[in-house]
């Protein structure tokens, strides 16, 4: 049993490892959008947030998984993972977006205007000036859309995807005992325990200015 | 004095949503000069100011920086000069904030020597000689690993004007330099404008400290509705009979 929760529990890491990998720069990329002068990009990007904040991650999740065989009538073989990492992706990307948004809106004008005078580039002006100040404000709210994520990582179970929380249902239903779904609960616990702490650590760090 | 000509505006318009803040401003700055900008809130002095270091498109008029034409409107368009010219032009001038602007994540020392690396491309140790150099001629050799936020504003406003001067400019610009500093402080920013105005750096100011101006400056523009109301050297215009103008400097005098 212990095993099988082990492996479990390797694969929800894996989920929540792998969906921050690609949910944070791609949640950069959609706040360009959202912030993006352009209508027709501003306009969608908002749709494409509106939406992924406002339908629940299960029906994602499933939606992601299925559209390929119901829409296109395609089967793709193993494709069961890689849709749960899609899915979280687009999902967590459209709320890091808006945390970014907020976070670059909030910088004074005049940290443009120095770097402008002081012949920074456009770009040179973002990435030196203006992101790691960014990054510095979101950093208490990327944490807690973090912790969201390790609880949330047990929605795969929809998709029979055998992970912690899946697992411990399935072992649990069998020997008909709570210990399992303990063990599972006791594991998200202690794995945002680490993740505070981590994230901790960052904020700290960043701490050297005011 | 040189006889070099710095900088030239010639007709200098603005509006903002229909309203005209900047009505047909002339002016010239020769190399060595201190010119002072007085007026009242919403005269257009930052404005102008803003115009002339390029974070404000000017809607009518001519910017010339020592010979290269950052934009005119003589061919009957406002036409810029393209964005390789601009950033070689923006070389030949510094502009020091009301609020610093300090990058506060970068210690003092980066906030002085990264824009010259960045912009100019010199060595790191040629960033660091002026930096070090600049930071002992202002008294702010002991800070120079400091952050910004850990200052107070005079401290930040001379580590500001040290940033800009590291661009070694041949003008530097001041919009209202002490207006968020309080009389003590304000004394330590003129105390560095004031030295530098004797080793004949180029400088344009705006400023509401009027026995500053008068002291320091070789020529003195006074703003009103967007125009330049009167110009002349610090005597001249003390002793001025335009009545809105006595009238403004009793205010501040008195």
């Amino acid at each position: 049993m212990l095993k099988q929760l082990g492996n479990g529990m390797a694969v929800s890491v894996g989920i929540f490892l792998l969906t921050l990998l690609f949910s944070l720069p791609l949640g950069l990329l959609v706040a360009f959008g959202r912030m993006s002068r352009n209508r027709i990009v501003s306009s969608l990007t908002k749709i494409y947030i509106s939406i992924m904040r406002g339908t629940p991650l299960m029906l994602q999740l499933i939606v992601v998984y299925f559209a390929p065989y119901y829409v296109f009538g395609v089967s793709i073989g193993g494709y069961r993972f890689p849709a749960i990492i899609i899915a979280f992706s687009v999902n967590y990307a459209a709320y890091f977006a808006e945390i970014y948004r907020g976070g670059i809106e909030s910088m004074p004008k005049g940290q443009y205007e120095a770097a402008e005078v002081l012949g920074y580039s456009r770009a040179q002006t973002f990435f030196r000036i203006i992101l790691p100040q960014v990054i510095k404000t979101v950093l208490p709210s990327i944490t807690n859309e973090t912790i969201t994520l390790v609880k949330d990582t047990s929605l795969s179970f929809v998709l029979a995807q055998a992970e912690m929380f899946t697992i411990a249902k399935q072992i649990a239903a069998k020997e008909a005992s709570i210990g399992p779904l303990m063990v599972a609960g006791i594991f998200y616990y202690v794995f945002n325990f680490i993740v505070a702490f981590v994230m901790e650590r960052f904020e700290k760090k960043l701490d050297y200015y005011r | 004095m040189g006889q070099e000509t710095l900088l030239t505006i010639r007709n200098m318009r603005k509006s903002f949503d229909g309203t005209e803040v900047l009505k047909d401003i002339s002016l010239t700055v020769k190399r060595g000069e201190v010119l002072s900008v007085i007026g009242p809130s919403g005269s257009g002095k930052s404005t102008l100011l803003r115009c002339a270091t390029l974070l404000e498109r000017m809607d009518g008029g001519t910017l010339i920086y020592h010979g290269d034409v950052a934009a005119t409107d003589e061919s009957g368009a406002m036409v810029y000069a393209s964005k390789k010219d601009l950033k070689m032009i923006r070389r030949r001038f510094g502009l020091v904030f009301q609020n610093f602007n300090l990058f506060p994540h970068y210690s003092v020392m980066k906030n002085i020597t990264e824009p010259p690396m960045l912009t100019e491309g010199i060595s790191k140790e040629e960033a660091y000689r002026r930096a070090e150099d600049l930071l002992g001629r202002l008294g702010l050799t002991d800070k120079k690993d400091a952050y910004p936020g850990s200052l107070s504003g005079g401290q930040q406003q001379r580590v500001s004007i040290a940033r800009a001067l590291a661009m070694q400019p041949d003008i530097l610009f001041f919009d209202e330099p002490t207006s968020a500093l309080d009389p003590e402080l304000t004394a330590e920013v003129l105390k560095v404008i004031r030295r530098l105005a004797s080793e004949h750096m180029t400088m344009i100011i705006v400023t509401h400290e009027m026995q500053f101006a008068r002291e320091v400056s070789d020529r003195i523009i006074f703003m009103e509705q967007g125009g330049i109301q009167a110009e002349g050297t610090p005597e001249e215009l003390f002793s001025s009979e335009n009545a809105r103008l006595r009238e403004f400097m009793g205010k501040f005098t008195a």
